[in-house]
């Protein structure tokens, strides 16, 4: 077991994700940055898709009640256990009675806390992700709070402490972030002005970004085309029918600020799509901390594509180098 | 008497007060504690207090009511006790 005595800012449970039932209006969930829940898992012997912690901004402080071998993967805070540091991205051994917090983020907005064995809450539709708008899965449906005991899986025997990413399958994280977006599929809807300066322009991540979308602001008001809103639409031009809406969607509400949908969104609605966000860089987003800059750039189906193989080759390179 | 900064460890809005019709939580010159709230930050829909950390004289601010903040950003000094 491992006991949660602070929780942190929005510490939750999460896997791979919980994919095929957005349809039914649950969203997939799982770690907004898959990579490094990959990496940290294989770092400790675990499948790439185990239940681990995503830390968010703030970490949480934790008192094992078991020896655990462990790895932090993701946004750069510093693990301390019992009040010494530890390295990143490295398998160290936690012991029983010891406590692991968190330093402050230098880069990065979430930190990935895998133990071998995984944390070992129920599956639920497949998937051991929280989904907190939802109250599924995870530990009872929502993020952890002070007092809880999460237990842990058995572990595979195969992680080893010092077991390392090379520093070439390490993330680069801070700094001004370029998103790649496939235009559509109402981005006919902006008028020639507001498709460029979308483009054009920084933005700068809210303070209210979180795992349902994140919100950005700072670049210039976007104008839709004239038109008489049809049948079922709401009467600001920036609605549509009501419409399913993909992961990594961007929805504008009012033209004003741009909302990239991440991995708890629900899955309609009647906002027009100016575009979406392509699925390697969603990684991207889920590491970047408030007031942080991004700039999106429009990128074809094709690019998007050859994009999504480089992502899953560098996510077999980990599987090669940590078979578990 | 030795100055100690008081960092956020979250990125987000910083506010010197509760509420926007709120006096200040402090303000300079006041003795503070080590669980003394001197203001919130508000990230992701949440507000979270932050406190002196130590006891002392709280020296100045170095940010803003409403100005954005990094983590490991200086909100203020103080003097300890």
């Amino acid at each position: 077991m491992i006991k949660v005595l602070k929780p942190g800012l929005a510490t939750s449970v999460q896997d791979l994700g919980r994919e095929g039932y957005y349809h039914l209006g649950i969203p997939p969930s799982g770690a907004l940055d898959q990579y490094a829940l990959s990496a940290a898992n294989q770092l400790v012997g675990n499948p790439a898709n185990s239940a681990a912690l995503e830390c968010t901004l703030l970490g949480p402080e934790l008192e094992f009640q078991q020896d655990a071998l462990v790895a932090v993967c993701g946004a750069q805070m510093t693990p301390k256990v019992d009040g010494v540091d530890m390295h990143l991205d490295t398998a160290f051994e936690v012991k029983a009675g010891q406590v692991l917090r968190f330093d402050f983020p230098k880069a990065g907005a979430r930190a990935y806390l895998a133990v071998a064995g995984g944390i070992d809450v129920p599956l639920v539709l497949g998937s051991r992700s929280t989904y907190a708008l939802g109250a599924l899965g995870g530990f009872q449906g929502r993020r952890l709070a002070i007092g809880d005991e999460l237990p842990v899986g058995v572990a595979s025997g195969k992680g080893r402490v010092g077991a390392s990413l090379p520093m070439a399958l390490r993330q680069s994280l801070g700094g001004e972030v370029v998103l790649r977006v496939v235009p559509g599929l109402y981005y006919e809807r902006l008028t020639p002005a507001a498709a460029d300066s979308f483009f054009a322009e920084a933005w700068t991540v809210g303070s209210e970004a979180d795992r349902i979308g994140y919100r950005f602001k700072g670049g210039s008001p976007l104008s839709f085309q004239p038109r008489e809103q049809p049948f079922g639409a709401g009467s600001d031009p920036s609605n549509i029918v009501d419409s399913c809406y993909p992961i990594g969607s961007i929805q504008v509400p009012a033209g004003l600020e741009p909302i990239v949908l991440h991995r708890d969104a629900v899955s309609g609605g009647g906002y027009a799509m100016i575009g979406t966000v392509i699925s390697a860089d969603l990684d991207l987003i889920g590491q970047m901390q408030p007031n942080q800059k991004a700039r999106f750039i429009a990128v074809t189906l094709d690019e998007a594509l050859q994009a999504r193989r480089s992502y899953k080759k560098k996510l077999a390179c980990l599987s090669t180098l940590f078979p578990s | 008497m030795a100055q100690h900064p008081v960092i956020t460890p979250l990125p987000g809005t910083f506010y010197r007060k509760a509420t926007p019709d709120s006096p200040n939580y402090v303000e300079a010159g006041a003795e503070v504690s080590a669980d003394t709230v001197i203001g919130l930050i508000e990230v992701m829909k949440q507000f979270s207090e932050l406190t002196a950390g130590v006891a002392g004289r709280l020296d100045a601010f170095l940010v803003e009511d409403g100005d954005p903040v990094e983590p490991g950003q200086v909100i203020a000094t103080l003097e300890d006790a």
